[in-house]
């Protein structure tokens, strides 16, 4: 018994340092689409700095993951786990590589005269965290319910991108004295939709841990 | 190289399950010593040319069921049994059964390696030699020969088959016996633990002959070590308490089982 309780103690311990990591995302996320909105550059900064630590985390989270299978030789529910958690660990780790790339975008910006609102940014950004936050109560929880509710919000991102985009290309041609600033905002825009496949990426994870069914690309098992 | 052909063959055989032809059926097996019931209702179909493995906590009679596919129980004084055990439909409980033909057909390997205290050649043969299975010395010879490359083992021993078969090392007598089973062209072998007293490179050698053999017969083996199940069945069996509680494509019933009891005993969470 003593064995075993040592492997809960080793899922257990992989868990919360997944959660770390989700919660280094969100804070990056937040903190990135905070600077640009409030032209904070200290901000971005603070998340360009911070992203060496999301990536040692990761690392970690692969020789945690690497440990188990070797040496635990984990079945069933248990295996489940710690590959969603191997393959989730990554995502995370590219959810806050996006965020970073939305502080650089900030701080070139924030040098520059400030531009018209694009509120579809902020709304896409507030999703995004939400699905975000969601996805990672969902996989705590191990509720594929949850986590299928949260693929399906997707479209919502998607919707607002489109919108976004069109709304830019429009202001680029109607301001070409803004356009290159612009361009700058249709890559955040980007970003953001792009946080929103990997967000579904994590509830597919979620899925596959809790159910063992495998949903991504529309594959069922 | 190895788990992708036995990974592919389970897909194929969940693909195409019409074509896997049924070798031994149970139904509805009882099994007592004396007044104490081993095995309740036990129910299963194992498909021709395929490796099930057998797994659970000791005492959970897996064994025991092992030993009610060939009557090796009937040796055992004050045991019963009741249900229908068939191989190729033909039940091998009904009046008249002649057993010795029965274990011919369906032999054993045995957790401890036992070869007689013979030559490795009379190892072989000695089967044949009982069974009157050939005619000529040539034949036995050959028949010895087929039986050793068979095992993996001629290539090991073919220049010492008069040397004495306890010379061998462990797992080399354990392949021995597993020579010693197939001499005699059994259509299913039963194997009772057969790596468990041995290294991980004699029993890696075992497990390999276990995925070849499996092209010519219907292996069934009891194991403790779920890993090996895993490496080497196609299907396996979880018994708990004398009761089957799952059967299931091997890689089904190690990364998602249907039954909680046997994802808490594969997870090590049981009891």
């Amino acid at each position: 018994m003593d064995l075993h309780r040592h492997l809960d103690d080793e899922l257990s311990s992989l868990r919360d340092r997944v959660l770390l990591l989700g919660g280094e995302a969100e804070q990056a996320l937040e903190r990135a689409m905070f600077s640009l909105n409030e032209r904070y550059s200290d901000v971005a900064r603070q998340v360009l700095d911070h992203d060496d630590q999301v990536d040692r985390l990761e690392v970690e989270i692969d020789r945690q993951c690497i440990d188990i299978i070797a040496l635990r030789q984990p079945a069933a529910r248990d295996l489940r786990f710690v590959i969603s958690v191997a393959k989730m660990a990554p995502v995370l780790e590219r959810i806050a590589d996006h965020a970073c790339n939305i502080a650089r975008t900030a701080i070139d910006l924030n040098n520059e005269p400030e531009l018209k609102s694009v509120l579809d940014l902020s709304r896409m950004a507030e999703h995004a965290l939400s699905m975000l936050r969601a996805s990672l109560d969902a996989f705590t929880s191990s509720d594929a319910i949850a986590a299928r509710e949260i693929i399906q919000s997707d479209s919502e991102i998607n919707d607002l991108y489109n919108h976004t985009f069109h709304r830019l290309i429009e202001l680029m041609v109607t301001e070409p004295a803004t356009a290159t600033r612009d361009a700058r905002l249709l890559f955040v825009a980007k970003h953001l939709e792009r946080i929103g496949d990997y967000v579904t990426d994590i509830c597919e994870l979620t899925v596959y841990m809790a159910e063992a069914a495998f949903i991504k690309h529309s594959i069922k098992s | 190289m190895t788990l992708t052909l036995n990974r592919d063959l389970n897909r194929d055989l969940r693909s195409a399950p019409s074509v896997v032809k049924t070798k031994v059926a149970v139904r509805n097996l009882d099994f007592f010593y004396g007044r104490v019931q081993a095995l309740h209702n036990i129910s299963i179909e194992i498909p021709e040319r395929i490796v099930m493995a057998f797994i659970g906590p000791s005492g959970c009679g897996k064994s025991t069921f092992l030993r009610t596919l060939n009557r090796m129980n009937d040796v055992i004084p004050g045991t019963r049994v009741s249900g229908h055990v068939s191989i190729d439909d033909h039940d091998i409980y009904a009046p008249g059964t002649d057993v010795v033909e029965l274990r011919r057909r369906v032999g054993m390997v045995f957790q401890k390696s036992n070869p007689f205290p013979k030559s490795i050649f009379d190892n072989v043969a000695y089967g044949l030699r009982i069974n009157r299975v050939t005619r000529s010395s040539s034949e036995l010879a050959d028949r010895v020969e087929e039986a050793l490359k068979d095992a993996a083992l001629w290539n090991e021993v073919k220049d010492r088959l008069k040397t004495s078969a306890l010379s061998l090392s462990g797992g080399q007598q354990q392949r021995l016996c597993i020579a010693r089973a197939l001499a005699i062209r059994p259509e299913v072998l039963l194997m009772d633990e057969p790596a468990s007293a041995l290294d991980p490179i004699a029993t890696s050698k075992i497990e390999e002959l276990i995925f070849d053999l499996k092209k010519q017969y219907t292996i069934v083996i009891v194991t403790h070590n779920m890993q090996q199940a895993a490496r080497v069945s196609d299907t396996t069996a979880f018994f708990l308490l004398g009761k089957l509680i799952e059967v299931n494509a091997t890689e089904k019933m190690f990364t998602a089982p249907n039954e909680k009891l046997t994802e808490d005993y594969i997870t090590g969470r049981f009891g």
